[in-house]
Order: structure tokens, then sequence, then C-alpha cells
């Protein structure tokens, strides 16, 4: 049970996939324009990550490497059908809220990495609550945001008015553009922290995603590089992983 | 439905009223991670447009003679994505064999087209809003065309922001994820248009 705590940790705390990886930045811009539409997407997300982790996790000896990534995509896909199905029928209004962005899950950066970092190659129970743990982590993380830039935009926190009427709300943070500004805050931060623990002598070990740093300062292209080599036909790392295996 | 004025209604909504990385955030990886020179930016944003149209005209004709046919409209997401993920492995295929000069063009920005979900964003908007197959194709290339302008713009700010002296705390991504946050200020001045 140590072993689930830990990924529990992991996910929301230590790889946190917003702050501290970067991953899935899509749906954490596009739907984070109220606090309660960032905690709706962030658990709907996790119900996927956590669902397709455990599936991927079980079939992970049936499932051959080469084709391993479509095998992936179909699971995913198809939690994602699932869920989709599900609040169409009991929360029509939060779907309504998400729209597009529900059937975008399944390009969500989260859940591929998390299916070819972690549930491809560990035990089932480990994988689903790695899976629980990051969604988590990035309910959090989108309802922090959501929260800012509601507050900022309108002056309401889920809903309720909890600034004085004196308040002017800044509407573009409800907007577009709010985002990016939030955003890029958020990541200042984050540079802020790291290089501060530079300084200290501690700095990051490598992360579960095979990057030493967050995913969109790993390479020049960002999360999308790296499913770029999990695609490619030779793979460096493959060799390396099957060597790790037989040496266990 | 399918008359001149519609489609170019379209075009214009598609490709600069509700920009589809500065206004629905489809797309951001790319639009981040390759868009540090003018030059790859511009390779990337052709490559999207090749592959966008002729995946939502795939993704039309599926929808229609498929989907809609057999009444399994709730299987969107999986056919879409598969579709998808299977004609950029196509296109590259039968560019690499028959025509090897756009294939040097072009062929490094493929396979990271796979994961834009800006492909599947498109397929799914236009079974969505109940576009016809023509219809969809030219919204699929005004959004396509509208990554490419942002994109363009902003490697070209890039470029001149690589020579400022930036706060060391905001190099890198929050940098630019600023400059996208102007852009899309300037975007949202666009929305008076139509």
């Amino acid at each position: 049970m140590n072993k689930a705590a830990e990924r529990l940790y992991n996910g929301f705390i230590k790889e946190n996939p917003t702050f501290v990886l970067m991953l899935g930045m899509c749906p954490t811009l596009a739907v984070t324009t109220s606090a309660i539409n960032g905690l709706g997407m962030g658990l709907t997300t996790m119900v996927v990550l956590a669902m397709s982790n455990l599936f991927i996790s079980l079939l992970r000896k049936i499932i051959p490497n080469r084709v391993r990534i479509p095998a992936f995509i179909v699971i995913i896909a198809s939690f994602v059908t699932i869920v989709q199905l599900l609040l169409e029928a009991y929360l029509p209004a939060l779907d309504k809220a998400l729209g597009m962005y529900i059937p975008l899950i399944v390009v969500n950066c989260i859940i591929l990495g998390r299916a070819e970092a972690y549930a491809y190659s560990n035990p089932p129970i480990p994988s689903l609550f790695d899976g629980i743990g990051m969604g988590l982590g990035f309910s959090f993380a989108l309802t922090c945001i959501g929260a800012v830039r509601e507050l900022l935009g309108a002056g309401k926190l889920f809903g309720a008015a909890v600034l004085p009427d004196s308040y002017v709300p800044i509407r573009i943070f409800t907007q577009a553009p709010g985002a990016f500004f939030v955003l890029a805050v958020l990541v200042a931060l984050q540079n802020l922290v790291k290089a501060k623990r530079k300084k200290a002598g501690k700095p990051y070990e490598k992360l579960g995603s095979g990057c030493t740093e967050d995913c969109m300062n790993c390479s020049d292209q960002g999360c999308t590089r790296r499913f770029y080599d999990a695609n490619a036909e030779k793979k460096p790392e493959d060799t390396a992983n099957k060597a790790d295996e037989e040496g266990k | 439905m399918d008359n001149i004025k519609d489609l170019l209604v379209i075009l214009i909504s598609s490709s600069l009223v509700s920009n589809v990385v500065l206004s629905q955030f489809l797309g951001l990886c790319p639009f981040l991670g390759v868009s540090k020179k003018v030059k790859t930016a511009g390779g990337m944003g052709v490559a999207v447009i090749f592959v966008i149209t002729l995946a939502s005209g795939v993704a039309g004709v599926i929808n229609k003679y498929v989907l809609q046919r057999f009444h399994i409209q709730y299987l969107d997401t999986i056919v879409f994505i598969l579709v998808i993920a299977a004609l950029v492995q196509f296109v590259e295929m039968f560019l690499k064999k028959a025509m090897p000069s756009l294939y040097e063009a072009l062929g490094v920005y493929l396979p990271l087209i796979t994961t834009n979900c800006a492909v599947l964003g498109v397929a799914i908007n236009n079974e969505q809003a109940e576009y016809g197959i023509l219809t969809g194709m030219v919204n699929g290339f005004a959004t396509a065309v509208g990554f490419t302008i942002a994109i363009v713009i902003l490697a070209g700010i890039r470029e001149k922001i690589a020579y400022n002296d930036i706060p060391e705390s905001f190099r890198g991504m929050p940098i630019v994820l600023l400059t996208a946050g102007l852009m899309a200020i300037a975007f949202v001045g666009f929305s008076g248009l139509l």
C-alpha cells in the first residue's frame, strides 16, 4: 500500500503534470475560465487517466512493443468516449461548458505520457494510483489557474462573489489572452524556484518523464518531440530498457 | 449551404476571428516548440495546412459514409484519431516515394503533426457544426492558415526577443507565453470583423 501512497504523492506534488512537467497545456489554458470548469476538466481527465493506466498495465504483456502507441490510443479513446457519454447523460451543464475539449482529452500528452513512462512497465495497482495521483495533481493545478482567472476576471470564486462591488473585474483574464498571462507568470515562478534550488545545491533529479527538466523546456519541440522519438522505429532507450530488464 | 458567401465567412472566421491557437488553444505544443526561427515556423505551417486540409476531407468522407450511414457517431473520437494517425503515416510514405523534394521540405514536421490536437479539433469541430465535406475542408484549410499566421508572427517576434535583456526567471517559455498573450489581445480585435 506504501507504493500507492508514494504514487499519489509523486503525481500530486513531486511530478505535478502542470506545474512541474508542463504537460497537457491545451486544456489547461482553454477550460480554466473559472475554477469550477477547471475542476470539472481535471476530474474528467483523472478518470480517463486512471482507467487507461489500469488497462494498459493489465495488457502490457499482450501489447507488442512495435504497435504499442496505436494500442494505447485506442484504449484511451475508448475511455474518453465512455466518459463523454456519461457526462452527456448525467452532467449536461459541464458537458456543455467543456464542449469539444472532452474528445480532445485523447491527445492530451499527460495520458499518453503516463502510459509510455509508467503504466506500460509497471503492475496494475501502482499504475492505477499513478493515474489517480497525476489526475489529482492536474485537477489541483487547473482549479488553481481557474480560481486566479475567475477572481481577477470576474471577482468571483466558484461562482460566488467574493470581492466587493467596488472591484472592477479585469475582463481580459477570463478571455483567451488572460490564460497566456497567468501561465507565463506561473512558469516564471517555477523558474525562480528552480534557480534557487540549483543555487542551494539541490537541482531537480531526473524526472519520470525522461526529461531532466519540464516537458516544454525539454527540447526544442516540447512534448511533441518525445512522441516523435517514441514513434521512431529504432529506439536507443528501448534497447537500454531491455538490457535493464534482462539484468534484473 | 455550400455557397461562396458562406465559405468566405468560414474562411475569415476560422483563420482570424477564432484563431485556432490564440483563441481556441489547439496546437499549442508546436506553436510554442517550433517557433524559434521564421523559416522552420513557415515549414511547419505549410505542413500543417497540407495535413489538416487533407485530414478534414478524409474525416468528412468517413463521417458521412461510414459513421452516419451505420449510426455509429458515438465512435467518432476513436475513428478520427486512428484515421488521422494512419493518414499522416501514409502521407509521409507517399511523399518519400513520389515527391522527394517536397518530402525534403516537409518530412521532418509530419510526425510531429500526429500529436497536434488541432487536427483532431478541426475534425470534431466540422462534425459538431454539421459541415459538409467541402465546407469542412475549407474550414480545415482556414484553421490551418490561421495557425500558420500565428506561428510565423510569433517566430518573427522571438527572433527579435533573442537579443533583448530579459529578467532571468522570464527567460525561455514565460516570455514566449507573454508574447503569445499580447498577440491574442491583438487577435481579439478581429472579433468585430464579422
